[in-house]
């Protein structure tokens, strides 16, 4: 509703603009001089808006500076990766020289546009090319950017390629996604994950793992992705049905999830949760956030509908490719543990091959504990795999490049 | 082929009088008309109407973002109950939203209604031609653009909604009904519009190109074209070359849809059932589409590019600055928008050595992009600024474009691209650069040249009205989406109300939605402006602008064949404005070299 009155508000006062400028304009009919009634520019014209030019580079300057002060801390803050701070760095350049051409450029642009604002009698420069000039002005964006481009191809190469002795020690897990939710499959004991594929899933074997691989009994499945913070994590991104992206904002890390292909995506977490949580500019946002909360709250039990909980910091896993009406609200939460804590934790979760037997000894009586989805997905996994024409590609452990 | 359709002009000539014009019914006139003027009108208005809604569904859109899950009479109106149960709008139908503006606004109303309407109308008359190439491909080409258009407005009104897969139709999402109710019929005739606008298109682009190969008048030699036609010509080049990369990927994922083929997809498990697919990739598809997708941003701002161009020069009073860098800079833009297409897809999972490439070649035409922004600028140094409606849109557009421009050094850079794409940046991003700036081209081209249109001329006023409030608006929408962008704020959300670390980002969400209100409602007095002036507007002289192009050696009132006598003859660039050793501050383009006239290497 207020959308529609403030719409209407807004249509009100188009038509009372339009009505002043009827108004200016029979005015101006009194003082008509040549040209002046041919709906081509006049002197005057061309003052009020040289002078209205003038005034918008002041509108572009002082949005940019409130839009800074205002809306500056939105940023994410402190990253949470080992190639964050390097990240964070190539992009406060990249700013840098963003704000000072932005500064330059719209200065002389709208200042031109006032100084010479057109005038009877004012004659034009004849000024047609000159070389230098423009010699000066392909070779300077020539240099700084191949500086952003070497830097930048500098950071990516570190990034997405994973030297072989860094991916000895580290470790592996598969993030699988699907409409609408996370699941992750860690490589367990032996370090190696388990061939999979969708036409492998069965009732607790949500993710298609083939049982038969000799590395996917030791696979450890869960809800949550736990992270040891210092040490290497190798993602491997599967996706049983339309595209997502895993986005973790936090790490400066992002990767298409893609069905039929397994993508991948590395990085070394390095600040814990808890000491996220205790990161000053983390601690202002979250309690921007519950003042934010807390005032909405009081509206909504003031409505007789329950209050918002209040935000407490976590890391985050959002889809960021469109995936279907609920993509909106695709997430899962990352926890970073110290190591021995994230020892203690992994040691905690059943492996798949004791899930998978333990949901095979209780009788057939109807999926306990298996996702809804999986009581139809039984029938059609098990027609489907016997017959061994539609032999499943493996998607086992190979880096994404094809 | 061209040398027979001219040869029929010139035979008209000869005849030398209009009666021979005047067999023309309502029907052949103002339907199914082979004048390429008309043709021009025929693509304006119906873009403009595929403009309104694609602007009213940004709107609908945004008020869901602003108001999360409100309920809105507005919304009950134009939704109904089916897509807006109790005037809440429905998570698949905003999704169709955000998938119908997109690509209405790229392909139907920037492609067609910029590039159709503006080079339709000035390739014959600038370059000195009676008509395009082929008269009847040209309106065929109208006419399966309009098809092209019904059916996409059809596609709205289907039972489970229209394409709701993103304006990129993503497959598996876009190929799987199971997946998003939007990918069962209303996908359907979205690929079956998409294919038939190519079609469209090529034949606009053909002739395009052919005509300004063969029909340039005496003495209209390629460095004397004006950079309209450059711009025009060069986007119909990449539009012939990328287009039918589209059309082979629409093709396979018709069939992909339709006839069990696997091309796009595989190993896929979707409510409850494995499919057959097996095989195929969805990167695959992202590479073809955009193989198109990339330079078609191209196609979108080259035409506005060049129309800022020219009504710069004429309303600056002074010569473009740097005409031949002008054209090499269009060249390499052309050349290399078809070589960066896999920014779009640096973490799509392609091999990030392809990255490494495609951040080399992307970065590369932020060169020919800054050159022609410095030369605009230089342009205004020391003229006579006439601020006529057009040229403050065209001032307008350099503007958006350095802003939108410069944050593309971003999101070219494979690592930058890393944490912000498919974020509100990139929103922010591509709005500015190609959607505001091609817009804004749009409109400086129907100010200049609507009195060429339809002989009479828009309200000034209401013009300057429309000009301030739209770029206000139009930096109000996107320049705070960058912050919420670099907040991690992902593009197509139905609602942020899933995550409270964006709850900070909701004031900034109802200030966008304001402004995009307000914005848009402002839009009105333009299309009043417009269609009053259409009927009722000053009866325009022949040269307004007092402009040196050969559109204005033309009569106001419109002939078949242009000119009524011979078509006149070139004896120089477009650009000698405020000429030293001449009375007047322009010279047209007819007009002949004084004697020891200095001709500058331009």
């Amino acid at each position: 509703m207020t959308g529609l009155l403030i719409f209407a508000v807004i249509i009100l006062l188009g038509v009372a603009i339009w009505q002043l400028s009827k108004i200016f304009q029979l005015t101006k009919i009194g003082a008509a001089v040549y040209n002046e009634n041919s709906e081509v520019a006049t002197d005057k014209d061309n003052n009020v808006n040289g002078w209205l030019m003038f005034a918008f580079v002041a509108f572009i300057y002082i949005f940019t500076i409130v839009g800074l002060v205002k809306w500056g801390h939105f940023a994410l803050g402190t990253p949470a990766s080992e190639h964050g701070p390097q990240y964070d760095n190539l992009l406060a350049i990249s700013f840098w020289i963003i704000f000072t051409v932005q500064f330059l450029t719209q200065f002389l642009l709208h200042y031109f546009s006032f100084k010479y604002r057109g005038k009877q009698g004012n004659v034009a420069y004849y000024y047609a090319d000159n070389d230098k000039l423009e010699f000066v002005w392909t070779i300077i964006p020539v240099i700084v950017l191949a500086v952003l481009i070497l830097y930048g191809l500098y950071a990516w190469t570190n990034i997405m390629f994973v030297a072989d002795e860094d991916k000895e020690d580290a470790l592996y897990v598969e993030v699988y996604a699907k409409q609408f939710s996370w699941e992750v499959r860690y490589a367990g004991k032996d370090g190696v994950l388990g061939k999979a594929n969708v036409r492998y899933i069965e009732g607790v074997n949500t993710m298609g793992v083939d049982m038969a691989d000799p590395h996917a009994a030791d696979d450890i499945p869960a809800s949550e992705l736990h992270l040891p913070k210092g040490k290497r994590v190798i993602f491997k991104f599967r996706s049983q049905d339309v595209l997502h992206s895993a986005y973790m904002p936090h790490f400066r890390a992002q990767m298409n999830v893609v069905p039929g292909m397994v993508t991948e995506f590395s990085f070394i977490p390095t600040l814990t949760t808890a000491e996220m949580r205790e990161d000053q500019k983390i601690m202002n946002k979250v309690a921007h956030i519950n003042d934010i909360r807390s005032k909405k709250s009081e509206e909504l039990v003031a409505d007789g509908k329950p209050a918002l909980e209040p935000y407490t910091f976590d890391y985050l896993l959002l889809c960021n490719k469109i995936c279907g009406p609920s993509h909106y609200n695709m997430q899962m939460k990352i926890v970073v543990d110290e190591k021995a804590d994230f020892d203690k934790w992994i040691a905690d979760q059943k492996t798949l091959g004791t899930a998978v037997k333990e949901s095979q000894e209780k009788p057939a009586e109807g999926g306990e504990g298996a996702p809804a989805t999986d009581t139809a997905a039984k029938d059609t996994a098990a027609a489907v795999i016997p017959q061994d024409t539609t032999k499943p590609v493996a998607q086992a452990a190979q880096p994404a490049a094809h | 082929m061209s040398a027979v359709g001219h040869e029929i002009h010139g035979h008209d000539d000869h005849h030398d009088a209009h009666d021979h014009h005047h067999k023309e019914t309502f029907i052949t006139k103002y339907i199914f008309s082979i004048d390429h003027k008309m043709i021009a009108k025929q693509y304006l208005i119906t873009g403009t109407i595929m403009g309104i809604i694609g602007i009213v569904m940004s709107l609908l859109f945004r008020m869901q973002i602003a108001w999360p899950e409100e309920s809105f009479t507005v919304f009950k109106v134009l939704l109904g109950d089916k897509f807006a149960p109790g005037g809440v709008m429905k998570n698949d139908i905003y999704l169709a939203l955000v998938t119908i503006h997109g690509t209405i606004m790229v392909f139907f109303v920037l492609t067609a209604g910029l590039s159709g309407t503006f080079s339709n109308l000035l390739i014959p008359l600038q370059i000195g031609a009676r008509d395009m190439a082929s008269g009847f491909m040209n309106m065929v080409s109208y006419w399966l653009f309009f098809l092209s258009a019904v059916i996409m407005v059809i596609s709205l009104f289907v039972e489970a909604g229209p394409a709701s897969a993103g304006w990129t139709i993503y497959p598996p999402l876009s190929a799987i009904p199971e997946a998003i109710p939007g990918s069962g019929a209303g996908m359907t005739l979205w690929l079956v519009s998409m294919a038939i606008f190519i079609a469209s298109s090529l034949m606009g682009s053909l002739n395009y190109v052919v005509t300004v190969i063969n029909l340039r008048t005496k003495g209209m030699s390629m460095t004397r074209l004006p950079l309209t036609i450059w711009a025009f010509f060069v986007t119909a080049i990449i539009g012939i070359v990328s287009f039918p990369v589209l059309l082979s990927a629409a093709l396979l994922l018709i069939m992909d849809r339709s006839f069990g083929t696997s091309f796009f997809l595989s190993d896929i498990f979707i409510a409850g059932e494995v499919t057959h697919y097996q095989g195929g990739s969805p990167v695959l598809f992202e590479h073809l589409f955009w193989f198109l997708g990339h330079p078609e941003v191209y196609i979108v701002l080259l035409p506005a590019l060049g129309i800022t161009s020219e009504i710069i020069a004429t309303n600056a009073r002074k010569p473009i600055f740097g005409y031949r860098a002008m054209i090499a800079s269009i060249l390499a833009i052309a050349f290399l928008s078809t070589i960066v297409w896999g920014h779009h897809m640096f973490v799509s999972g392609m091999n990030p050595f392809l990255g490494s490439v495609f951040t080399f070649t992307t970065l590369l035409i932020a060169i020919p992009s800054a050159v022609k922004a410095f030369n605009y600028i230089t342009t205004l140094w020391r003229g006579n600024l006439q601020m006529n409606p057009a040229m403050l849109f065209s001032i307008g557009l350099v503007s958006t474009f350095i802003s939108g421009g410069l944050t593309g050094i971003i999101l070219g850079d494979s690592t930058l691209d890393i944490n912000i794409h498919d974020t509100y940046f990139v929103v922010a991003h591509f709005h500015l650069v190609m959607g505001i700036s091609a817009l804004y081209g749009m409109f400086a081209g129907i100010y200049h040249w609507f009195p060429k249109m339809f002989g009479r001329m828009m309200n000034k006023t209401l013009g300057y009205i429309h000009f301030w409030v739209t770029a206000v608006c139009a930096y109000g929408v996107f320049f705070p989406m960058h912050f919420i962008g670099m907040a991690g704020l992902p593009r197509r959300y139905y609602s942020n109300s899933a995550f409270p670390l964006f709850d900070e980002l909701q004031d900034v969400n109802v200030l966008i939605t304001m402004f995009a209100i307000i914005g848009a409602a402002f839009q009105l007095i333009f299309l009043w402006n417009f269609f009053y002036s259409i009927f009722k507007g000053k009866r325009a002289v022949q040269n307004p602008w007092r402009s040196n192009t050969l559109e204005w050696t033309t009569p106001v009132e419109h002939i078949h064949g242009n000119w009524p006598g011979e078509i006149p003859e070139v004896y120089r660039w477009p650009y000698d404005y405020s000429k030293p050793g001449h009375d007047e501050d322009f010279v047209p383009q007819t007009v002949p070299m004084k004697e020891g006239e200095e001709q500058l290497h331009h």
